[in-house]
């Protein structure tokens, strides 16, 4: 991170002393000579803020992901430099630092956002400076950007599975459902598909779905619980879908283990909760509930042991957790040498073109795949939680699930579909045969 | 030990026979239960059932040992040599079948049987019918209500066993609210016994009640239906007005978290004028303290674990009073009279808090635990109490007439009231007004670190808790009137009571934002608060 | 009122010409460095500066208008981030009604979160803001009406002091929560964003990028004046007094509602604009926006640069925010909040009178500084009571 000039650093009491003119002439002061035999790497991730919190296990991965490949002799024969920039949580930030990563780092790819929403105010830069972001979440789907590429879960990857294993025989033949959900896009959004897909494709009645939205970092559960255990109590089996965010996780979880809704009499499935999430709470009394993901800590396969080793031997504590976007980030930054490698450059339109088609190990035993929509293929695991926090797999997809950007039970992305290798667009209408906004 | 495995063994030995679902009368060999526990080897749902099934059956005494070992996790197995195993805490190994121990290094392959939710109410049902004659009260209690749930009909026998021998009236009535749900949902049972079931499960009166009761088939004679669904009305009449009580308690229950939260707030700002927006900071430090007195407690004597908050009070009232007077000294005391600008200053330290929590313990979130006494949840008529939040609301209760008692009888209350309302007055009586200010100001803030113990219970231990909480709090105060700690009382817990009765209908978020323009418009009636300070000072 | 005082504004007036000058040549030279120069040259600017200064200026005039109230009134808002936010949502109402049929699901008229969240028809209250005059107007009206209620209420009950912070503090809160709300009808979280054109010109390119500066400039300058001219006046005057002791003025004879509300409200128009010259550079907005902590940083600044010098206010702006620029990257970001919250303790405790204050007060003769320093104390008492 020798990048920094020296200028910023020495920032002292006379330099905010300085004239507004002064100031713009330290902005303005030119960036040590770039070393030219390094090949730099942007990582996006908050570090302080209500994010920091899920996003800075990102930034290690990455750093410790670099290092690695730096150990196997760089790439094109340079080494990789990350550069570690801090949005704070705060999403005009997050498109300042984007900018500034691009077009003052010169960055060859970025790796980084958490929320739809920080992704969403970044867009914009990268499509005008045309770089490169790997996102490693799972989100709603409904969108295919040239410039993004998708390394965590669309809907069809978590959310419907997972609702399908409720509904089977194994998952206890649910037939009443709960939609509850932190109020922002990627529950609403989710919550609608999964409205549709109950209603048509398990037909499930209007009046055995309950969907209910709380507002973010929501600690006082106690109603919303009491409401999920009557609704509950008609007589049918009854489960919970929970898309809350982060952090009302643990109050949610909690209440729910003192109110004394076992897995077995209603269980919840969550999209949002892994092994990290769980490091904060004792999971005795939520030994059963489910979470759905594409990576569970817990699948023993010779990539993942040795990937949870290296990542304990980097982050210098036996008990960190690994979990489903640390996986994303794995499996994009792979993807990401590979296609620099094959193009022997890292210049964008290059990479972004190599991308699509591209292939690399995950941690579970499979191969990933880069689908020309940018979603990658990916296996759909539902795990149990445990006593120890970890979750047992109790069921999981025969094959990979390609993912698709745009949800056919919505009726507005019913038409769509994203394909940059051979149309060249991300939301192609079939009916109408029109790339739409360009 | 030797007395206990032995009666375990008569007990369950007993319990099969009374079950009738031994099939071999003769004896229970061996065979069958070797039989049974091959399943677990196969590492396949299906295959698992089929053991929990013929382990049950098996009659063997070593049934409920297996199957609660099942249960717990703790049945393990090796593919390879065909092998089940059950682990103790302690990591060794005893055979299942046998209870004999296993020398040498556990095999490679080593692997707990996996269950899922349909296994575990299966397991839940099969150790219901297999500890209902157990000698534990609470274990027959549990057994009757696991029956209850699961509502098997291959549980009759033992249920009918169970309830000829049973003396303890509780247990007696869930019995025979278990019978009655075995009559309710098997076939075949006669339409009066259907009628007096539906009776007995009506005088239940709960939300698995009424579960069971809208389970009751359509096609069932008319005078059975009749007879659900009036059962069914009554239920949900008592519960309709059981739900109002719940949610004043509720109310009161999210008031006394406000009320923890703001009455250090009350003496920092409402008493001494400070604006302490490091406020929540305070708090976040006494929940990270729990942490650590809990850390301390797992690693060296796990069994004080019960006792980690009764520690945990104590020494986050010092830390963060500790933490408090340090900042007076070196921050505050040079912005006295300067209220505006405590409040710059102490957003600056909020910032700098968070941050250095944040680097010294990690982003993530940490595990603090509920004490047992904590866990779960007792019935009071026809609302469910958790016991965290019981506790939190006597805490809450007991702080602030601690509080109270503290400033109206001792003589550091005494001096604090005379240097908050006449500075000059006080000082020129001998009282060091520099040294009440910085004790005040640790006060405010050791109460806002035992705050931090009792959110600790309910949310996230994060860097980012104090955030949750600090505008809740100013809210608080403003609205019960600054400087006044009855206004802060009464303040916190009619706005907690507000906000639960509006949340059913508004839902959470719009309750919220109801509340806070209540907040404003009642500002606008009473410019000073609900208990408003007359005097001149107020003025000045 | 104050001894001396004319040499205060005479330095002010002075300095008030720097201020206008300095910002009127960053506003005539970094577009030039920008456009004119290629990206080789070394005193090229780049595109990111001239976005990152636009920003800055957007700020600079949101403190201006927290400091007018504050800083000459006494009213202390913790909610102004409200009245920017909202400017910021009308422009940002107007940019996703231009781009039209170009979202993603090409629908001509309902803007893309609400065709994926099945919403059929535009909400009512989106109707017209396609037309650039309409939105422009609302981008003033809406702020300004709210705070013209808002105040009405509030002044003529005579909430003041901590009283008006905490429930500006709630007014803000309320409306973070209401705009996370999808239902609200303005994006929830995501916020409006993926903006196009802006008058008819691409908002990503360069030169509007320059010219989105220069207008925030102007902008500045402009609310600059306004301010001057009103603490100036007479009626500045009476604020001042209203600041320093407001039973007073009022048996005085003036009626304090009035001039507070008027005040008040003209700030929150001065936000609002802030906030709507912001989103087209930034490219978003979103209800993080209304967070209380937003609003409390943003009197930060004003505190930081010298609440009372309207100068000090955009400058402390600009410095903030170049410090959090600065410090969020490179080997420093883990390590950011603890500098900026240092900054500002240091700040407070060193330079109480903020950067502009001090400077002031340094050039101002020994023997006012005495009596300018106990007057200091008690107009600060005054006004946070």
């Amino acid at each position: 991170m020798s990048h920094t000039p020296l200028s910023k650093i020495q920032l002292n009491r006379r330099r905010l002393l300085a004239s507004a003119t002064g100031l713009a002439a330290g902005l303005m002061a030119p960036r040590l000579a770039v070393a030219a035999d390094t090949i730099k790497v942007g990582i996006l991730h908050s570090l302080s803020g209500t994010m920091a919190i899920s996003e800075t296990t990102l930034k290690d991965v990455m750093l410790m992901l670099i290092a690695e490949q730096n150990k196997q002799g760089g790439l094109l024969g340079k080494k990789l430099e990350p550069v570690v920039v801090d949005p704070a949580s705060n999403w005009p930030l997050f498109a300042e630092k984007a900018r500034e990563l691009i077009s003052q780092d010169k960055v060859a790819a970025v790796f980084g956002c958490w929320t739809s929403v920080s992704r969403k105010s970044v867009l914009p830069v990268f499509k005008e400076l045309d770089n490169i972001l790997f996102y490693p979440v799972q989100y709603e789907g409904e969108e295919s950007q040239r410039n993004v590429f998708y390394t965590g879960a669309a809907p069809n990857q978590q959310a419907i599975p997972a609702v399908d294993y409720l509904a089977s025989k194994d998952g206890g033949s649910v037939k009443r459902w709960v939609l509850e959900g932190t109020d922002y896009v990627y529950p609403r959004t989710t919550n609608k598909i999964l409205e549709a897909y109950l209603k048509n494709e398990l037909k499930v009645a209007p009046e055995d779905i309950l969907i209910n939205y709380t507002p973010f970092g929501f600690s006082d559960w106690q109603t919303e619980v009491s409401r999920i255990k009557a609704f509950g109590s008609a007589g049918k089996k009854t489960a919970v879908v929970s898309t809350i965010n982060g952090d009302a996780n643990v109050p949610f979880y909690k209440e729910l283990g003192n109110q004394g809704i076992k897995a077995t009499d209603i269980p919840v499935v969550a999209f949002s909760v892994g092994e990290e999430e769980l490091a904060g709470l004792d999971t005795k009394p939520l030994v059963g509930h489910l979470a759905a993901w594409n990576y569970f800590e817990s699948i023993k396969t010779p990539a993942n042991l040795a990937f949870i080793k290296k990542w304990h031997a980097f982050i210098g504590n036996p008990k960190r957790t690994t979990n489903d976007p640390m996986e994303a980030h794995y499996i994009g930054f792979h993807m990401w040498v590979k296609a620099v490698e094959k193009v022997g450059s890292t210049d964008a339109d290059k990479v972004i073109a190599a991308l699509p088609g591209t292939q690399t190990p995950n941690l579970t035993g499979g191969t990933a795949t880069m689908l020309a929509n940018h979603h990658i293929t990916k296996p759909v695991y539902i795990g149990e939680i445990r006593p120890d926090g970890q979750f047992d797999v109790v069921w999981k997809t025969k094959e990979l699930v390609p993912g698709a950007a745009w949800s056919p039970y919505l009726p507005g992305s019913k038409d769509l579909v994203a394909d940059w290798v051979k149309l060249n667009c991300g939301n192609y209408n079939t009916v109408t045969k029109t790339c739409g906004g360009s | 030990m030797a007395v206990a495995r032995a009666l375990l063994v008569a007990l369950t030995f007993a319990c099969a026979v009374v079950c009738g679902l031994v099939f071999d009368q003769a004896a229970a060999d061996a065979a069958p239960l070797d039989q049974a526990i091959a399943h677990f080897t196969a590492d396949d749902f299906d295959e698992t059932l089929a053991g929990v099934n013929e382990v049950a059956a098996s009659g063997s005494a070593r049934a409920e040992i297996i199957i609660t070992a099942l249960q717990n996790g703790k049945l393990m197995f090796s593919a390879e040599k065909k092998a089940v195993y059950i682990q103790d805490d302690a990591g060794n190994l005893t055979q299942a079948a046998t209870g004999q121990t296993v020398g040498g290094a556990p095999p490679d392959d080593l692997d707990n049987v996996k269950i899922n939710n349909r296994l575990r109410g299966i397991i839940a049902a099969a150790l219901g019918q297999l500890t209902l004659l157990s000698r534990d009260p609470q274990k027959r209690y549990d057994a009757a209500q696991a029956v209850f749930k699961s509502r098997a009909a291959s549980a009759l026998p033992a249920v009918e066993a169970a309830l000829a021998k049973e003396t303890d009236g509780r247990i007696k009535r869930a019995l025979e609210e278990a019978r009655a749900a075995i009559a309710l949902n098997r076939s075949g049972t006669s339409d009066p016994d259907k009628l007096a079931a539906i009776k007995i499960v009506a005088r239940r009166g709960d939300q698995d009640a009424l579960a069971l009761l809208a389970d009751i088939p359509a096609h069932e004679s008319p005078a059975v239906a009749r007879a659900a669904s009036a059962a069914i009305g009554g239920i949900q009449t008592r519960l309709s007005v059981w739900e109002a009580v719940q949610n004043a308690w509720y109310g009161i229950s999210l008031g006394s978290v406000l009320l923890l939260a703001a009455i250090g707030l009350a003496i920092t700002f409402g008493v001494m004028g400070v604006i302490n927006m490091a406020h929540g900071e305070m708090v976040m430090l006494g929940a990270y303290v729990t942490f650590v007195v809990q850390e301390a407690i797992r690693r060296y004597d796990p069994a004080l674990f019960d006792y980690s908050l009764a520690a945990a009070i104590p020494l986050a009232f010092l830390f963060a009073g500790a933490v408090g007077i340090l900042i007076e000294r070196t921050i505050i005391r040079f912005l006295y009279g300067r209220p505006l600008e405590t409040l710059l200053a102490t957003w600056g330290l909020s910032l700098i808090l968070q941050q250095a929590v944040r680097t010294a313990f990690g982003p993530t979130n940490k595990e603090v635990g509920n004490p047992s006494f904590m866990s779960g949840a007792f019935d009071l008529g026809g609302m469910v109490i958790t016991y965290n939040r019981l506790w939190i609301v006597c805490f809450a209760l007991a702080a602030f007439v601690a509080l109270i008692a503290l400033l109206r009888w001792s003589r550091f209350g005494l001096e604090m009231r005379a240097v908050t309302q006449n500075r000059a007055m006080a000082a020129s009586m001998g009282i060091r007004t520099s040294r009440i200010d910085a004790l005040t100001f640790g006060l405010g803030s050791g109460i806002a670190g035992m705050a931090g113990v009792a959110l600790s219970q309910i949310d996230n231990v994060s860097p980012n808790l104090g955030q949750g909480y600090i505008i809740d709090s100013f809210m608080v105060v403003v609205f019960g009137g600054v400087g006044n700690l009855w206004g802060t009382f009464v303040g916190s817990f009619l706005l907690g009571i507000a906000n639960k009765f509006l949340e059913p209908y508004a839902g959470a978020v719009l309750g919220k934002i109801a509340i806070l323009v209540l907040i404003i418009l009642f500002i606008q009636k009473r410019p000073r608060g609900l208990f408003a300070l007359r005097g001149r000072a107020v003025e000045a | 009122m104050r001894a001396g005082s004319h040499i205060l504004i005479r330095s002010l007036d002075r300095g008030a010409a720097v201020f206008l000058i300095a910002v009127g040549a960053i506003a005539i030279v970094v577009p030039l460095l920008n456009l004119a120069l290629p990206n080789s040259s070394f005193i090229h600017v780049s595109t990111y500066l001239v976005t990152l200064l636009g920003k800055y200026a957007c700020y600079a005039i949101l403190a201006l208008s927290i400091d007018l109230i504050w800083g000459y009134c006494g009213i202390l808002s913790l909610g102004h981030g409200a009245f920017f936010a909202l400017g910021g949502y009308a422009m940002g109402m107007y940019l996703m009604r231009q781009i039209g049929s170009r979202g993603v699901y090409a629908d001509p008229i309902l803007p893309d979160f609400m065709v994926f969240l099945n919403w059929k028809e535009l909400p009512v209250y989106w109707y017209g803001f396609q037309h650039f005059p309409y939105a422009a107007l609302m981008i003033v009206a809406v702020p300004g009406v709210l705070a013209f209620v808002f105040g009405w209420f509030a002044f003529r009950s005579r909430v003041s002091g901590v009283y008006l912070s905490i429930i500006t503090q709630a007014l803000t809160y309320a409306l973070m929560l209401g705009f996370f709300r999808n239902n609200f009808g303005f994006g929830g979280n995501n916020g409006l964003t993926d903006f196009k054109d802006i008058l008819g010109f691409d908002v990503r390119s360069e030169a509007t990028r320059d010219a989105l500066f220069v207008v925030s400039c102007l902008a500045l300058m402009l609310g600059f004046l306004v301010c001057r001219v009103i603490v100036g006046s007479k009626l500045g005057k009476v604020l001042v007094a209203i600041r320093d002791a407001e039973a007073r003025t009022r048996f005085l004879g003036y009626r304090v509602e009035s001039y507070k509300l008027f005040v008040f409200t003209l700030s929150a128009c001065m936000a609002g604009i802030a906030g709507a010259l912001y989103v087209p550079q930034v490219g978003i907005i979103n209800p993080s926006e209304f967070a209380p902590g937003n609003s409390i940083e943003a009197v930060i600044w004003v505190a930081v640069g010298g609440r009372g010098t309207l100068a000090g206010a955009a400058l402390g702006a600009v410095l903030v925010n170049y410090a959090k620029t600065t410090f969020t990257s490179g080997m420093l970001a883990p390590y950011w909040l603890f500098m900026l919250g240092g900054l500002f303790i240091g700040v407070t405790l060193l330079l109480p009178r903020g950067i502009v204050g001090t400077l002031q007060h340094w050039t101002a003769g020994k023997r006012n500084r005495a009596s300018a320093a106990a007057e200091e104390g008690v107009s600060e008492l005054a006004a946070a009571e």
